[in-house]
């Protein structure tokens, strides 16, 4: 797998000094979309701390008069909102943990080790990429019911780890590829065995994987609707997306604290953006790159 | 080399977290799904055998009517590689172009991509508001109070108000491909054709066009595909909603397992889907083999 570097600064262009109409245009245009791209979480945060009576009075779109924050406060106490982030970020990082885990073990067995079939395993864990979350779905209902787990951080875990996998030992494969082999001949020669070799040499070298795994297991896992909705139904279970959408549907005509909770859901994702943003977009690229 | 006993042992061992967990949770479902969707079965008891009975009914029954979701998904996936597509690739190759502020535009566009479908729905949820929403107060203050709409709640207007944000949503997605796939290019092609005297639009349509031509193909299948198993957005919107204007197959499959227990149909759903989407993905990929 080769992954793309996005580069600033490749090879300037000849024209670039000229004025011409035509950038101003093309300028014009780009501002425009990124408004389109901007305006809908603008306008969240704005009504998110508005009152119902500006929010629908006079001042729709403009900036909140009065900065009212007892619409996060009532988000968070009477929407429940802070138990919904805890499960979301509790199924998340476990998630992440038991997808990195399974997939760096693996794709050493598929890479480093020597047998027969080691590319026939590959290929068939990246059956997983073209799979939908619908296939296993109803099976994955009345197994979770029977075996009393719905309702339960498992009824997410198992199946968002699952589902992780493919793409996880997709990149874990690249990042392992980099690594020389003279490192594990090395450690053969030193006394090391298949399971000091993974231990003190591929999992130390393996960190940058698991930031870019673990951004694309994050974003995954945080936004997941279907599963959620279906194998979850207990108030005290339900993540983000589902806890959300519930709470909408209970307080329709009260637009400031939904806004609340609706910033509170997309604000960690916003974090890790702005810090993160070029890794975000090389696992994205990474993840489409195979197809 | 003969290898000891307990050298494939440990390959056993260090792929055996990931077998179970890819055996047990996508490819056993996978097989139970194919047989209950040959089942009649209301999630109690056993599944009782029927054979295709389920998908005569699929494709028969008024009540279900999929054809009317198979319509909603397919112009979804068309109007997501005639006019989505397109204007992703626009926005690449400007971008590409070494245009002020380019990282800031590509961060931007791509935000929709990261935020949750829920949250995005239910902003566009409350601009589509009747009463006070953006879209008809602006239409408001512009003196076109004709134009205003229940957009969500009309069941002629509701599919393409769907539509939108679906396809606003993703647009970054689909660029970002695209420019890192421009990017990837070996900088002197560009310079060449430069030199020979192309202009920049010359430039794109012949060198940088065909060059990412794997990725146009990806891009396209993600949207073919992503099209067909759309299911957040318009849970969030409508629900399938109003009278049925907006239902899609991933709705009526939920909505059957959940509100009418039929897990036998619900399973039909999920097989023609999964069936549908290798089709078209095969399909498009012979598409782009036969242009070369």
């Amino acid at each position: 797998m080769t992954r793309t570097k996005i580069n600033q600064s490749d090879i300037p262009v000849a024209q670039q000094h000229r004025f011409k109409w035509t950038d101003v245009l093309v300028q014009i245009g780009l501002i425009l979309w990124a408004l389109i791209c901007l305006f809908p979480v603008y306008w969240m945060f704005t009504f998110s701390l508005k009152s119902n009576e500006e929010i629908f009075g006079q001042n729709v779109m403009g900036l909140p008069q009065h900065w009212l924050w007892s619409n996060y406060e009532r988000a968070l106490n009477v929407g429940n909102m802070g138990r919904y982030f805890f499960n979301s970020l509790l199924v998340t990082v476990v998630t992440i943990l038991i997808t990195l885990g399974a997939a760096i073990m693996a794709t050493y067995a598929i890479t480093r080790l020597k047998w027969k079939f080691h590319k026939k395993m590959n290929a068939f864990f990246m059956l997983g990429l073209t799979i939908p979350i619908h296939a296993a779905i109803v099976p994955l209902y009345t197994t979770l019911s029977r075996v009393g787990l719905l309702n339960t951080y498992w009824a997410l875990i198992i199946p968002y780890s699952a589902f992780s996998l493919s793409m996880a030992i997709l990149i874990c494969t690249g990042f392992m590829g980099d690594i020389p082999y003279d490192l594990d001949e090395a450690a053969f020669l030193d006394g090391c065995g298949v399971w000091g070799i993974f231990c003190r040499v591929i999992l130390p070298l393996m960190l940058p994987a698991v930031s870019t795994v673990g951004i694309y297991t994050f974003l995954q896992c945080w936004n997941e609707l279907m599963f959620a909705t279906v194998f979850i139904s207990k108030d005290a279970f339900k993540t983000l997306p589902v806890g959300v959408q519930s709470l909408s549907g209970q307080y329709t005509t009260e637009w400031g604290p939904i806004g609340a909770a609706l910033a509170l859901a997309t604000i960690p994702t916003l974090i890790v953006y702005v810090f993160l943003s070029k890794q975000i977009q090389e696992s994205f690229i990474a993840g489409a790159v195979k197809g | 080399m003969r290898r000891p006993f307990s050298y494939k042992l440990n390959i056993f061992l260090f792929l055996l977290p990931a077998l179970i967990l890819f055996l047990g949770v996508l490819i056993a479902p996978i097989a139970m799904s194919g047989y209950y969707s040959l089942t009649e079965w209301n999630g109690l008891g056993t599944p009782e055998f029927i054979g295709f009975q389920n998908y005569v009914e699929l494709f028969t029954s008024k009540s279900i009517n999929i054809m009317r979701a198979l319509k909603n998904v397919m112009l979804l996936a068309l109007l997501s590689v005639c006019i989505q597509l397109p204007f992703a690739l626009l926005l690449a190759l400007k971008l590409s172009q070494h245009v002020k502020g380019e990282r800031w535009y590509l961060a931007i566009y791509f935000m929709p991509v990261l935020i949750s479908s829920v949250v995005i729905g239910q902003l566009w949820i409350k601009i589509y508001n009747p009463e006070y929403g953006v879209l008809n107060t602006l239409l408001r203050s512009l003196g076109l109070d004709s134009w205003t709409r229940i957009w969500l709640g009309d069941k002629n207007v509701a599919m393409g108000a769907c539509l939108v944000p679906i396809l606003w949503q993703y647009v970054g997605y689909h660029m970002l491909l695209m420019y890192a796939g421009i990017k990837g290019m070996p900088p002197e092609l560009n310079e060449a054709a430069m030199l020979d005297g192309c202009t920049p639009g010359q430039v794109s349509r012949y060198i940088t066009i065909p060059y990412i031509r794997p990725i146009l193909r990806v891009s396209v299948i993600f949207a073919v595909t992503g099209s067909l198993k759309s299911f957040d957005m318009i849970y969030v919107l409508t629900n399938g909603g109003p009278n049925h204007a907006t239902e899609v197959p991933s709705t009526l499959m939920i909505n059957l397992l959940f509100l009418r227990n039929r897990y036998g149909m619900g399973s039909t759903i999920a097989v023609m889907l999964i069936v549908l989407c290798f089709v078209f993905a095969l399909l498009i990929n012979f598409a782009f083999k036969e242009e070369k």
